[in-house]
């Protein structure tokens, strides 16, 4: 029979958070796919906190995703927020607009 | 008994009763009340400042041990809140000027440093991410603090997006510490990591996670991307905020997990820092030669003077820390000054930016050219200007322990960052003078500048003061 242990778990969160990476640098279209992005990085985070939590048998991890969980919402909040005012000078929230500043 | 002694705590609390009671004095008197608001942050903060004096430095950490107060945290958070007050002094006739009142800009400023602190105090990975967030989340939205400027919000995204990754890097390298030492506190991490004969792959890669998360905040290349787009979008005002202070807090918080809990791997995380200090040093210099704004330029001058503050940890001696105290201190210092005269360029009411501005103001506004004369020659290291003694310092501390490599790039690069201060003074000092900045120039502002000429002139007179207290501040690291 097939277990499911610590290491598919570390293995899924490593991917995820790579997708969340990779999500943010290859993405050329749109601002919120980065917030989306930057979400999934967090979450992989959790997973690997809540499932080193159970092996260690230490509640240490999971009390910290919660406190992760609480700051990406305020993140999210903020990003979005931010993103509003930057539609309303520029019209666009394409990431090539993000451009005015060079050098 | 359980441990619930809250005095080491006093400043941050006093701090955090300050900005809740100003967001309300803010909420029911509108943005007309944003300069008296301004200054009781000001206040707040030297209030703060008198507290933390008065409870004491000695090694103790309460809280579980998630919160600790030393000689380190004390003196670094002593540095925060000048740096906190200086910024805001510089900040309240600027905003009036780009009509930008609004009373959650000193209130934003407070809840910035209130992170700040805990960052420094941080003794467990759980109080690190929340002090680093708070701190982030604030700065997130006071470089956005421009609403009608594209450029301004642009900073904020750019900020924001970039400040997030590292945060998910350091997020992601602590989840991998955790379960890899079995505990989120930094004295049992480093108590396991001393007794481990072979170092796991896993905890190698958490370290590796967490010290890209921690570049990106001290923007040390190949991190530093943000810093230059940020500098220069971002109001003026929240620049010389950026410039001044987050970066005194995350190098405590880099040198206290690096000395406590790592202290064990130091043969691993030596490697990174030294190519980032190499690496922050080189981009530093010769990325700065071919900016014409002056933001730009201060913003590679940052992350050149990184570098030369990351040679300190290198040496990885106390002196070494030490001269890492001491070269913030004095950068802390030198840029709230040139800052100052920064703030001070406008034409007939418009800010303006570009180095060529400053052409002929030894002729048309001699002080504040002679002022901005000696700060550049601080920054470039010349004796017997302040500056001169924290790369001495931190090279001296790199020679001692046979960084000599290091020690020589840091000198030749000094040298090339030497070109484009000497630059400013050039375009100062010979060009042919163009039109007037205007002449209101507040008495904040004012004060910073003098402080901070001041203290780089008077640095030579009694060194010994600053050097023996960096020095014993940063012997507190290696105590424990």
């Amino acid at each position: 029979m097939f277990e499911v242990g610590l290491e598919h778990y570390l293995t899924l969160a490593a991917l995820l958070f790579t997708i969340g990476v990779f999500g943010m640098f290859l993405n050329r279209k749109n601002v919120i796919v980065i917030l989306m992005s930057i979400e999934l990085m967090l979450l992989a985070v959790n997973i690997n906190f809540v499932s080193f939590s159970a092996y260690l048998d230490d509640l240490v991890g999971q009390v910290f995703t919660m406190f992760i969980l609480t700051v990406a919402a305020a993140e999210a909040a903020i990003g979005l927020a931010i993103l509003v005012v930057f539609f309303r000078n520029k019209g666009s929230i394409a990431v090539e607009d993000i451009s005015s500043m060079r050098g | 008994m359980i441990d619930f002694n809250l005095i080491p705590l006093l400043p941050e609390i006093f701090l955090s009763l300050i900005g809740m009671g100003l967001l309300i004095v803010g909420v029911s008197e509108g943005n007309r009340s944003t300069r008296v608001i301004c200054w009781a942050a000001a206040a707040g903060f030297a209030i703060a400042a008198l507290i933390l004096l008065g409870v004491g430095w000695e090694t103790r950490s309460v809280l579980n041990g998630m919160f600790v107060m030393d000689k380190f945290a004390g003196f670094m958070k002593l540095l925060i809140l000048i740096g906190l007050i200086a910024s805001v002094a510089l900040s309240v006739r600027y905003l009036v000027q780009e009509g930008m009142e609004r009373f959650e800009f000193p209130i934003l400023i407070i809840f910035a440093g209130i992170g700040m602190m805990i960052m420094v105090s941080a003794n467990n990975l759980l109080a690190l991410y929340m002090g680093l967030e708070l701190q982030a989340l604030s700065l997130y939205v006071l470089a956005a603090f421009q609403r009608n400027s594209v450029r301004s919000s642009e900073a904020g995204i750019k900020y924001f997006v970039l400040g997030a990754l590292s945060s998910g890097m350091l997020l992601f390298g602590m989840s991998l510490i955790y379960g890899f030492t079995g505990s989120i506190d930094f004295g049992v991490i480093g108590r396991t990591l001393g007794e481990l004969n072979a170092i796991p792959f896993g905890v190698t890669f958490g370290l590796v996670f967490m010290l890209a998360g921690l570049a990106f905040k001290i923007s040390a290349v190949p991190f530093h991307m943000w810093t230059p787009d940020v500098y220069q979008g971002a109001p003026t005002a929240v620049t010389a905020l950026f410039a001044i202070v987050p970066k005194v807090a995350a190098f405590a918080l880099l040198m206290r997990l690096l000395f406590e809990p790592f202290m064990a791997l130091s043969d691993q995380w030596l490697q990174i820092i030294y190519f980032l200090s190499l690496m922050s040093m080189v981009v530093g210099a010769f990325a700065a030669i071919a900016q014409d704004n002056i933001k730009r330029l201060l913003a590679y001058s940052s992350i050149g003077n990184m570098g030369y503050a990351l040679i300190g940890i290198v040496a990885g001696t106390a002196s070494g820390a030490g001269a890492v105290v001491l070269y913030l201190m004095i950068y802390m210092v030198m840029t709230a000054g040139v800052f100052a005269v920064v703030l001070s360029m406008r034409r007939q009411g418009l800010a303006v930016y570009k180095i060529s501005d400053l052409s002929g103001l030894s002729k048309t506004a001699p002080t504040l050219a002679y002022a901005m004369a000696i700060l550049m020659f601080s920054m470039s290291g010349i004796p017997p200007a302040a500056g001169f003694f924290g790369k001495l310092l931190v090279f001296n501390a790199a020679v001692t322990e046979g960084y000599y490599i290091l020690a020589t790039l840091g000198i030749l690069t000094s040298v090339v960052a030497a070109y484009y201060y000497l630059r400013v003074i050039k375009v100062m000092f010979f060009d042919e003078p163009i039109d007037e900045f205007d002449k209101d120039m507040p008495f904040a502002r004012r004060a910073v500048l003098l402080i901070s000429i001041l203290f780089v002139l008077g640095f030579v007179i009694k060194p010994s003061v600053f050097i023996e207290n960096s020095l014993s501040a940063a012997a507190s690291l290696f105590t424990g």
